[in-house]
């Protein structure tokens, strides 16, 4: 199993669910995230007080999937993420030893 | 008995007083997430302090009544407001009231530039002293003998009458009173309590503008309890009063926004809600002295002056948090002066420079303004050094960093503040 982490732009997470769930993804956990990459921050002025604010908002998505779908599930975030700016985001993928479901106690491909 | 004025006078007073809760919200959105709650608290602290120092000796000071050498009025002469009420007179009851509003209003417009550092105890002691040893007695001043010109006299005339053969100066809601009175007392502050952590290098970036926005709207509804109804009649005056407090408010939302827009490159809603107050804050004295168009150049002007004047707690170095001095010592000053320039003549008997008047209402005007400016630094500066040097009145650093509402209040306004 896999563990698919997607940091993406905020105004694309209901594309990418409905690629998500186009290439048969169950489910997705979602959450809010603050960062920096080439994008860097931004200015913003109170009466007439510059500020940089170095982190930007971004959406962070989580996906478990068998091996065999992690590319796919993947590319589907990318490309339905995908703005062609800087500060679109990343996915990357690591292996996952066990995944439970808490309901009914099942391990392993069943419980994803 | 009008009822008519009498039902007026009651409806201003209640404006007046949800003015300061306005105020709790105005600065509240600009301070941080983590000290919203006492910075709304010292409004609330100063509504509930500042009515105690009223009734008890506030009141017995500002009226007309005894007076001690006819300098200020006598401390104990109305001594909790007794007799006022027992007289029966609706208009002296309801007067008496609306005079409280007016000094809770004042109080609170102070708390502002030391946001995130004072300890609330120390400010509810201050507030109560400076109601009762600063704004009372100026509002004797201005407001308590028969004109302003003969309170100053009572202050300043060792010599003889300085204002009796000239025009004015004119103060019909607190411009000198309310607004420079407050904004002194807040650079005094300001200056006594020192910058917070970070000031100036750090970002403290305002945590809630449509707060702001929401605090805005509420004082500009308040205010036409404070102008139009400090012409104690539903008359010409209060009508007046209400048509160019609304134009004033008006053109300064513009020119704040227009200054944002060329230096900035955008027009901020902190910006309009800024210019909101220093628009009101301008007419405030001018509101019965001035024809629409002076309203108009007093606005737009205001808008201007304030949204520059801001930036110079960076300049200089002190940390009005959220800016007493540009707004209200600011605009105060400006529409007292603006008085000796664009006075109609027509309500007031005396036009300024511009409506065929002379100068010498302009300068009489600069006169009130600068007695008000001397006598509130030096008074406040004694009461707040007073509560420095005994019960303290700064936060540690510690709880300046983790944030005064938890450690003042025991309360968090969020569950993740900065």
């Amino acid at each position: 199993m896999k563990l698919v982490t997607a940091i993406i732009q905020p105004h694309r997470v209901d594309e990418v669910r409905a690629a998500l769930e186009a290439a048969g993804v169950k489910g997705v956990t979602v959450s809010e995230a603050a960062g920096y990459g080439r994008q860097k921050g931004h200015t913003e002025v109170y009466r007439g007080a510059e500020y940089t604010v170095d982190l930007v908002p971004k959406t962070r998505l989580e996906v478990l999937v068998d091996d065999a779908d992690a590319a796919s599930v993947t590319e589907a975030i990318v490309s339905a993420a995908q703005t062609g700016k800087i500060g679109d985001g990343k996915v990357w993928t690591v292996p996952v030893d066990d995944v439970a479901r808490v309901r009914t106690g099942e391990h392993g491909a069943d419980a994803l | 008995m009008d009822s008519g004025n009498i039902a007026w006078l009651l409806i201003s007073a209640s404006l007046v007083l949800l003015m300061t809760p306005g105020l709790a919200f105005f600065y509240g959105g600009m301070s941080r997430g983590k000290s919203v709650l006492n910075m709304m608290m010292m409004s609330f602290g100063a509504i509930a302090v500042g009515t105690l120092a009223w009734v008890t000796f506030g009141y017995s000071i500002s009226g007309g009544g005894d007076t001690i050498n006819n300098i200020i009025g006598d401390p104990l002469g109305d001594f909790g407001m007794i007799s006022t009420v027992e007289s029966g007179d609706a208009m002296s009851i309801i007067s008496a009231g609306f005079g409280a509003t007016f000094a809770i209003i004042t109080v609170a417009l102070i708390s502002g530039s030391i946001a995130d550092r004072a300890k609330f105890g120390s400010w509810l002691v201050f507030a109560f002293l400076w109601v009762i040893l600063v704004y009372s007695p100026v509002a004797h001043w201005v407001w308590g003998t028969g004109t302003a010109g003969e309170g100053f006299d009572a202050l300043l005339g060792a010599g003889g009458p300085l204002f009796a053969d000239l025009p004015g100066p004119y103060d019909f809601a607190g411009g000198t009173v309310v607004h420079i009175n407050a904004g002194v007392a807040g650079l005094v502050l300001a200056l006594l309590l020192g910058v917070r952590k970070g000031f100036g290098k750090e970002p403290m970036r305002p945590h809630n503008l449509p707060f702001v926005m929401l605090g805005a709207a509420l004082l500009w509804f308040g205010w036409f309890g404070f102008n139009a109804g400090s012409a104690f009649a539903a008359d010409n005056w209060a009508a007046t009063a209400w048509v160019n407090t609304t134009v004033a408010t008006s053109l300064a939302i513009l020119g704040w926004l227009l200054v944002e827009k060329i230096r900035d490159g955008k027009a901020t809603s902190l910006g309009a809600a800024s210019g909101v107050v220093a628009g009101l804050v301008a007419i405030t004295p001018a509101c019965a002295s001035v024809d629409t168009w002076g309203a108009i150049v007093i606005g737009l002007i205001a808008g201007i002056l304030s949204s520059l004047a801001v930036g110079l707690k960076y300049k200089f170095g002190y940390d009005d948090s959220l800016d007493v001095v540009g707004v209200h010592l600011v605009a105060g000053l400006w529409g007292t002066l603006a008085i000796g320039l664009v006075a109609s003549g027509a309500i007031q008997d005396d036009p300024g420079l511009f409506y065929g008047g002379g100068i010498s209402l302009l300068g009489v005007q600069a006169a009130a303004a600068g007695v008000t400016i001397v006598y509130s630094a030096i008074a406040t500066l004694i009461i707040g050094l007073a509560i420095k040097y005994t019960i303290g009145f700064r936060v540690s650093e510690e709880v300046e960093v983790s944030g005064i509402d938890l450690s003042e209040h025991g309360e968090t306004a969020y569950e993740e503040a900065k």
